[in-house]
């Protein structure tokens, strides 16, 4: 004890405090960078509510489910464009859902070794390529192929079914809610297939072993041991992809057609939130416009936030099944 | 034996055959998602390089009706958004990162922002485009590069955020162990080993971030806006590439939607490229 005493010159406690306050000073310094994502989330939210206020105070919460979006009249209601966004969002999870479930199964499954990384590197780029190529694409390429060849066979065998085939009619002009739909799905592809391959190798290889010994098949094991074992992470997954594709805005704007109606048809032109915001933003007359295109925004930044909450919140739950792995 | 095996080959054959249908479907599945973006790269090269010229690259955008010009301001104007944008998150991001793999693993406040990051990760990027609108562009009173700077950095921070707290989880903790036994204090070792052994794989995560920007359309339409001409005053509306891409190839003139197609070939070799650098860092990294 009394060497320690001895060790303890003035000197050397002047450095050792000067260090304990720099060791203070750092940790609070990063953890103020820490905090200042928590405060972006709270501004987003805090300044978009204000920005939104004189709607919410004019039509009330009747804002989020009228039609009329009547710039001339300042009539404003968001329904025509949060139903584009649930309906393009929902056509491109059920197009993406078993697509990114192949892949995923083919990358962990069936892939030869040496092809699983480039392949798997192949459908990562996808996912970086940016979202306003796959709008121009979809309005270039897809659009004239889409209107030619795909919605006239749709019509004459889909758009023939009593009750569903109401959807599937219409003008063939290639741009519409399921154009946008599909170039949607295209684009959240990569993402979920990534995510689904990520928590498919967290399946302990001594079940998928056990499975295969006793005689299953590659599909049965896909079937019954993997997909029951990372169940919440596949659908973490597939909400991550939902939240992507429910505030995506260049994919859609260049395909959805811009046109404020609602109509059952799936082949006619509509809107979705983030479309509208990219068109009418940048001409809104400070008022009920602007104000309502903020609320719309609001309306877009909450939906997206339950969604990637409940996403984030499944696939934590699938890590921690990593820990039981032996 | 035999008495255990099923008899009845039709049971065999119907799991064979349901295994055969699930494992065609999963293949067809990966040739989709390949032919796809083979064909976007193809038809990318096909418009992108026919519309490539030397004056696309040193001439301004045209004004509507003429013939003609380039993208000299928008890449430029993207440059110098980026690389500002670069400036802006890495301290932000890295310094965030360190806080959560160093100080933040018992903490609630660190599980929190960690959660809150995530879902930054993945937050619509219009609606950030919207929120510095109304913090920036709203009380200065006019659009700038600045606004645009600021949207991509809320966009990139989480980024780095993510990469770096996992990249620094990575080094060994005997490596820490060993610095504090030498007596070094505490933001020593975090700056001076820690981040030091993960350098690459931070820079990693700084490239992902870059290339995930770059690429951003929606929230630079309401902050750093467009000009026609050539600024490099960040204070005024900046010309950038995304931003003439969408207003040129929406509109009616055939000029313009070539240089839309250039323009979209640069970002996707950028982009890609900045993809390509950092994964080939990342496993270098690895392989040491």
């Amino acid at each position: 004890m009394n060497d320690v005493d001895n060790l303890m010159t003035p000197h050397r406690q002047s450095v050792l405090r000067w260090q304990r306050w720099q060791d203070y000073l750092f940790e609070k310094t990063t953890m103020a960078f820490a905090l200042s994502t928590l405060l972006a989330l709270t501004g987003i939210i805090v300044s978009l509510f204000i920005s939104s206020w004189p709607v919410l105070t004019t039509f009330g919460f009747e804002f989020f489910y009228t039609v009329e979006w009547d710039i001339i009249n300042s009539k404003f209601g968001g329904l025509i464009a949060i139903f584009g966004t649930v309906a393009t969002a929902t056509i491109a999870i059920l197009i993406a859902l078993p697509l990114s479930f192949g892949i995923a199964v083919f990358l962990t499954e069936t892939c030869p070794m040496p092809l699983r990384r480039p392949l798997g590197t192949a459908i990562e780029l996808l996912a970086a390529v940016p979202s306003i190529i796959y709008g121009m694409f979809g309005l270039f390429v897809f659009a004239p192929l889409f209107a030619e060849y795909v919605q006239p066979a749709l019509a004459s065998t889909l758009g023939q079914i009593p009750g569903i085939g109401i959807l599937f009619t219409g003008a063939f002009n290639g741009i519409g809610i399921l154009a946008a739909g599909l170039i949607l799905a295209m684009m959240i592809l990569p993402f979920i297939a990534s995510v689904m391959r990520d928590v498919f190798e967290i399946v302990p290889p001594i079940l998928k072993e056990s499975a295969y010994g006793i005689g299953c098949t590659t599909w049965e094991v896909v079937t019954k041991i993997v997909l029951p074992y990372t169940k919440t992470g596949v659908v973490g997954g597939v909400m991550l992809g939902l939240g992507r594709a429910l505030g995506e805005t260049m994919a859609v704007t260049f395909v959805i057609g811009n046109a404020h109606k609602l109509s059952p048809s799936l082949f006619s032109p509509g809107n979705s939130i983030a479309s509208t915001l990219a068109n009418e933003f940048g001409e809104a007359e400070p008022g009920l416009h602007y104000a309502s295109l903020f609320s719309l925004g609001l309306a877009l930044f909450l939906i997206t936030l339950v969604v990637l909450s409940l996403a984030k919140w499944m696939l934590i739950r699938a890590e921690a099944k990593k820990g039981m792995k032996t | 034996m035999i008495g255990i095996v099923n008899k009845d080959p039709s049971i065999y054959a119907r799991r064979k055959r349901a295994n055969f249908i699930g494992l065609v479907l999963s293949m067809s599945a990966m040739a989709v998602g390949l032919i796809f973006l083979l064909w976007i790269l193809a038809i990318l090269m096909v418009k992108g390089f026919s519309a490539l010229s030397f004056a696309m690259l040193t001439q301004s955008t045209p004004a509507p009706g003429s013939e003609g010009g380039g993208l000299a301001n928008a890449i430029v104007g993207s440059l110098m958004i980026v690389v500002s944008c670069a400036l802006l998150s890495t301290p932000i991001g890295v310094l965030a990162g360190v806080y959560l793999s160093e100080y933040g693993d018992r903490s609630k406040m660190a599980s929190i922002t960690r959660f809150v990051n995530d879902i930054m990760l993945s937050a619509p990027s219009i609606v950030i485009g919207l929120f510095v609108y109304a913090l920036v562009v709203v009380p200065s009173k006019h659009f700038s590069g600045w606004a645009g700077t600021i949207a991509l950095s809320l966009i990139a921070i989480p980024v780095v955020v993510r990469t770096t707290e996992n990249m620094l989880k990575l080094v060994p903790v005997s490596l820490r162990e060993a610095a504090f036994a030498l007596g070094a204090p505490k933001w020593k070792v975090s700056t001076s080993v820690v981040l030091k052994a993960a350098q690459s794989g931070v820079m990693t995560g700084l490239l992902l971030a870059l290339a995930r920007v770059s690429g951003e359309t929606a929230p630079l339409l309401f902050t750093a806006l467009n000009n026609q001409f050539f600024s490099a005053d960040m204070n005024k509306p900046m010309a950038n590439l995304p931003v003439v891409i969408f207003q040129f190839a929406m509109s009616p003139y055939e000029n313009w939607v070539s240089l839309a197609w250039g323009g979209a070939l640069l970002i996707t070799l950028t982009v890609l490229t900045l993809n390509i650098i950092a994964r080939v860092v990342f496993r270098e990294k690895v392989a040491a």
